[in-house]
């Protein structure tokens, strides 16, 4: 059992760290490269159940007889690309709301807006309006 | 096989490790540089799984892009983390025990790993994109001919997720071209130091560029035969931008590939693989099957649509990546 499952419970491990700095940390960069982390281990887990003892990458060729499965690898692959693009997206909100608040600790951020809701006057919102045109 | 256990456990060994360190610590700036090792550390461990073409996209992409523009971010904002509150911590130990624990359940189920008879294996389409796929299309790259052929509506779907992602960043960090206005009013600052400054650094970079690029083109054409394809090539052709980019400046990079071009490049790719999912259903085939490109020639066909697709992506991955590093870079220096 350990000898042939430890390589799936290690990408779980990979996972699990990300999840927590996702969920524990408050820094959104930190977040984000949790994320990463995160991700990370999905698409090894992915990779790893298209594996198969002894093969070799899905590039027909004379003399070789297995081969590892290419659909994951075409998914992966894909979810790579679509990750970065992703992690771009998730970084300029970071990038905003550091202009707006002037802090990428979501703390600081709820803390923020609670002052503000309770004193009712929504300054934060127009000084972010104004750094966010200039 | 003892070889491939040892590299493996040697490899996933430096990754949690790294995992953990990255966890543990408050410099953001040496995050990221852990972040790209854990990055390259991957890309070793997708070769030792046969994932070639995945790889090269982990390498260029994960050490590559994404850390450029993670540190871009960190030079934009703050780059010390604050120190974890107590009570912030519960959730996440709790998150972690509930997922372990049904993933660690779940995982009791799951076949050994390598083996031949898992589900993955001896599911019939195995056969089909393995075997049947060097009669029906005819090229040795099964990973290329399922990416761009069997799932070309899902690949398509994919890219269009990227361009969208490309919109959203720029949407979000205000358009790409500066105002006139205030350039004359406010000469950019000479820095004490400039990459381009440094002589190796200089030398180095501009002397690997054009092999870079090559390389890229070399990726993309030659995906049907080697590991290699549109998202690959793109994303090197993109972190061969950023290169020139990070050593000679954004003005110097942005002169070589103006705004409207990019923004051109950017739409051009994903209309030309809708174009040509329009051309076959035009000539009499359902969309996106290559066959009837060449009637009486189906291989031909595959071969000339895949060359086409893979082009298109390649053209869209490789300039919303540009246009995104543009959009961080031209944020700082206009801040």
């Amino acid at each position: 059992m350990i000898a042939s499952h430890y390589v799936y419970w290690t990408f779980f491990a990979l996972m699990l760290i990300g999840l927590y700095v996702v969920i524990s940390h408050g820094n959104l960069l930190k977040k984000l490269i949790g994320l990463t982390l995160f991700q990370v281990g999905v698409f090894l887990f992915y990779i790893g159940l298209g594996k198969r003892d002894g093969g070799s990458a899905p590039i027909i060729s004379d003399g070789v007889e297995v081969y590892s499965h290419p659909l994951p690898q075409v998914l992966i692959l894909t979810a790579i690309v679509v990750g970065v693009a992703t992690l771009a997206v998730g970084l300029a909100l970071a990038v905003r709301i550091f202009e707006a608040y002037g802090t990428v600790e979501e703390d600081e951020v709820v803390e923020r807006d609670r002052a503000d809701l309770a004193t009712g006057h929504d300054g934060h919102q127009a000084a972010g309006r104004d750094s966010g045109g200039s | 096989m003892t070889a491939f256990s040892l590299i493996n456990i040697v490899l996933l060994a430096i990754l949690v490790a790294t995992a953990v360190t990255i966890t543990r610590l408050r410099a953001l700036y040496e995050a990221a540089m852990l972040a790209a090792l854990f990055s390259l550390v991957t890309a070793c461990l997708f070769v030792l799984l046969d994932a070639l073409d995945v790889a090269f996209t982990e390498a260029a992409v994960g050490v590559g892009i994404s850390t450029v523009l993670i540190l871009g971010v960190l030079a934009l904002t703050r780059s010390r983390e604050a120190v974890t509150q107590r009570r912030r911590r519960l959730p996440g130990v709790a998150a972690v025990l509930l997922v372990g624990g049904t993933l660690g359940y779940a995982s009791l189920d799951l076949p050994a790993f390598g083996a031949a008879d898992s589900p993955v294996h001896s599911h019939p389409l195995t056969e089909v994109y393995l075997h049947q796929s060097q009669e029906a299309v005819g090229i040795p790259n099964t990973v290329t001919s399922v990416l761009a052929s069997y799932r070309g509506l899902d690949t398509l779907g994919e890219l269009v997720v990227v361009f969208t992602a490309g919109l959203a960043v720029v949407s979000l960090l205000g358009p790409l071209r500066r105002r006139r206005p205030t350039r004359p009013e406010r000469p950019r600052p000479i820095a004490d130091f400039d990459l381009a400054d440094y002589r190796v650094i200089r030398v180095v970079s501009g002397g690997l560029l054009p092999f870079v690029l090559l390389f890229a083109l070399y990726v993309l054409f030659h995906g049907e035969y080697g590991p290699g394809g549109g998202f690959q090539a793109g994303v090197i052709f993109a972190s061969g931008f950023v290169l020139y980019g990070l050593v000679f400046g954004l003005d110097r990079a942005q002169r070589v590939v103006p705004h409207a071009a990019l923004w051109s490049l950017v739409t051009l790719g994903l209309l030309v693989y809708i174009g040509l999912g329009m051309a076959t259903m035009l000539l009499g085939g359902s969309f996106l099957d290559y066959d009837v490109l060449a009637p009486g020639n189906p291989a031909t066909g595959q071969h000339l649509g895949i060359l086409v697709v893979e082009t298109a992506i390649g053209i869209t991955v490789a300039s919303v990546m540009t246009t995104i590093f543009f959009s961080f870079a031209g944020r700082g220096v206009s801040r």
